[in-house]
């Protein structure tokens, strides 16, 4: 019978079924951080447990790490403690550690893919709702709480009810100056914030077939934003050369074999899926939020919703809401909006095409006065070779600040937060009410080109107008 | 290890309004930078509790009169966005022991259950006669009953749903996995064997 990817990487990976209905399920693959493992670890020295595959769990940390100055200790003593956590952890109980003094360091969901680590029809799990980005490879990437780190530190293992499958086809092209970015939030904006609940999405189509490894995973980080706790990409030959050569993957004989094992575990022609939706790639526009959720976004051509446009109590209480917070005027054009902040990072884009694409925009242009632009490479990788292409030059040149990799402003746990009602144009995945670090701070959510030309105009523009796009 | 059979919550309760509130919302990320999940209680809702209070207001957390609730109201979507733990963590250390919202966000619900904090769902109008009847009388005790799935206030009672999965974990006593995981140690290894990626050696 015809599987879908889930079918087989959950049943490949099933232990058992528990007493209460749900699935031990084994988790090949699991990445952990500074901010959600501490504890973890606590409650495994009190049981008094050890690391039951400690070859089958990485680290790295990136929350909370400082990207202008990074001499330990750091000005913040929590973060310190933090970090020393973390790696007495790793040293303790044999567990590989990206550390600062690597070279490999960065945010978690990228460093996984950039090892090699992240592989097709593998289960992977990290305490990190974002984990889902690992899913642009085919495999099951799943954003679990500490608890259930704990439970993957003592017995690689967690219990897990089966998620029923989405697949969403997304047709045709995208228009010039259209991104993976906006692919993701006109689908979250299309299916609800909560439309993905109890689902994984199986994402594909013409759109994701063309689409470069990190344009998948730029869609399949957000699908959390959109209520499904695993998205996917079904591999291909693009997932392949992706992972070639990589540290962590198969050499030589094995290599083949793996490649093999990887083409059988894509979703059979025919296989049923519990719901399918299907967009076309030409009607998805530059989007933008201007809300307080990820699913509160509009084409960068409409208008900010009206509390009259809604099309129920409940859609015209959550605008009113926004509108309140967001400090926007209903009905008023988003484009032209004053920006304070650009930010370009984030697991969702910091990779290095995100800073390809926008230092070929932004050669020769400055950032608008009175704007704070902040670019952070996700990786110490992408930060190399940004550095070897020139590319940090072009952002210095245009007035950005070059960071260190890290989480950074997506969500402020660092010392880079919004200060007052500053509002940002930014790259990363959550518009939440205080998520930059500021508890009146405003984010405008956009792909990386749009947060460039919002930089350099001052306001949030049409990238494609700025940048001189033609359709 | 033996766990406690949560089949009933009792207690005050009160109602935090809206839908999608995000786990940045229930516990801002400042707080999550702690090695422990001690004192998690005082920082949740703290940016929605200051803007109430600068605003001229009162969040209903601060409300006195719903001082000591151990039963939260709200409504669709709850605990959307992170994953982080602390978000449940800082519910039950505020000294919630149920939370009765419309719908859960996937992630925070199993947080939720793993940690013995029950979350059933009802309908809207029931959430609102329930929040109306606190409302008029703080100290009014609700019962979440997960055995008769119901919440009964007052001489009044509406039904709760819950996956069965996490009812069943909860009346029996099994809400952690971990010692079950554990027996299954051995089919672990066996299921591991079968799967090359797990083999690599580097």
């Amino acid at each position: 019978m015809a599987k879908s990817l889930f079918q087989k990487v959950w049943d490949a990976h099933t232990v058992r079924t528990l007493a209460n209905g749900q699935t031990q399920l084994l988790i090949g693959t699991h990445l952990i951080h500074e901010v959600t493992s501490p504890q973890a670890f606590g409650m495994l020295r009190d049981l008094g447990l050890k690391v039951a595959m400690p070859h089958r769990t990485f680290a790295t940390v990136d929350h909370i790490v400082p990207t202008d100055q990074r001499t330990e200790p750091f000005s913040d003593p929590l973060a310190d403690e933090m970090i020393k956590t973390l790696r007495r952890n790793c040293a303790e109980h044999g567990i590989t550690y990206f550390d600062l003094n690597s070279g490999r360091q960065g945010i978690v969901h990228m460093v996984g893919p950039e090892q090699g680590i992240t592989q097709p029809g593998t289960t992977i799990a990290c305490g990190d709702s974002h984990t889902s980005t690992h899913g642009a490879f085919g495999a099951v990437a799943l954003g679990i709480g500490t608890t259930q780190i704990r439970d993957v530190l003592a017995t690689q293992t967690i219990a897990l009810g089966r998620l029923k499958v989405r697949r969403i086809n997304v047709t045709g092209r995208l228009a010039p100056g259209v991104y993976a970015k906006d692919v993701i939030l006109h689908l979250i904006r299309v299916l609800g914030v909560n439309g993905g609940t109890g689902y994984a999405y199986e994402y594909g189509g013409e759109v994701f077939d063309r689409f470069s490894m990190e344009e998948r995973m730029t869609v399949c980080n957000m699908s959390i934003e959109g209520g499904a706790r695993v998205g996917y990409v079904n591999p291909d030959e693009t997932t392949f050369a992706y992972l070639k050569g990589r540290p962590y993957v198969p050499k030589g004989a094995a290599w083949d074999e793996a490649v093999a094992r990887w083409r059988a575990v894509a979703s059979d022609p025919g296989c049923t899926y519990d719901d399918v939706v299907t967009i076309r790639g030409e009607d998805i526009p530059p989007t933008v939020t201007w809300g307080i959720n990820p699913g509160q976004g509009i084409s960068i051509a409409e208008n900010i919703p009206a509390p009259a446009d809604a099309k129920s109590p409940d859609e015209r209480a959550s605008i009113e809401e926004a509108l309140a917070y967001m400090k926007l005027q209903p009905g008023a054009p988003l484009k032209g909006t004053k920006i304070d902040v650009a930010f370009l990072g984030s697991c969702t884009n910091a990779r290095l095409s995100d800073f390809k694409e926008v230092a070929r925009h932004l050669k020769g242009r400055r950032v608008a006065p009175g704007v704070k632009a902040i670019a952070v490479p996700g990786s110490q990788i992408v930060s190399q070779v940004c550095a070897e292409l020139g590319i940090d030059r072009v952002f210095r040149d245009a007035g950005f600040e070059w960071r260190e990799a890290g989480c950074s402003m997506c969500l402020a746990m660092n010392p880079d937060k919004l200060v007052g009602d500053q509002l940002c144009a930014s790259s990363s995945n959550r518009n939440f009410k205080g998520r930059q670090g500021s508890p009146t701070g405003r984010t405008l959510l956009m792909s990386p080109v749009m947060v460039a030309a919002a930089a350099v105009t001052g306001a949030v523009a049409d990238a494609r107008e700025v940048f001189g796009v033609t359709p | 290890m033996s766990l406690q059979k949560i089949t009933h919550v009792s207690g005050r309760g009160v109602h935090v309004a809206g839908n999608d509130i995000d786990t940045d919302r229930i516990i801002p990320a400042r707080f999550l930078k702690c090695v422990t999940f001690d004192g998690l209680g005082a920082g949740l809702f703290a940016d929605d509790r200051k803007a109430a209070g600068a605003a001229g207001g009162v969040h209903p957390l601060d409300d006195p009169r719903f001082r000591g609730a151990a039963i939260l109201l709200s409504g669709a979507n709850f605990g959307c966005g992170s994953s982080r733990e602390h978000a449940p963590q800082a519910i039950m250390k505020f000294g919630f022991r149920a939370v009765v919202a419309e719908s859960y966000a996937e992630i925070f619900f199993g947080n939720a259950t793993n940690l013995g904090l029950p979350c059933v769902s009802a309908a809207r109008e029931d959430i609102q006669k329930v929040a109306a009847a606190v409302a008029a009388d703080p100290a009014l005790e609700l019962t979440v009953d997960l055995v008769a799935k119901q919440l009964r206030y007052g001489s009044a009672a509406v039904p709760l749903q819950l996956r069965e999965s996490a009812r069943d974990a909860l009346v029996n006593g099994r809400w952690d996995a971990i010692a079950e995981l554990l027996e299954g140690s051995a089919s672990v290894q066996a299921v591991s064997a079968r799967l090359p990626y797990l083999q690599a050696r580097f």
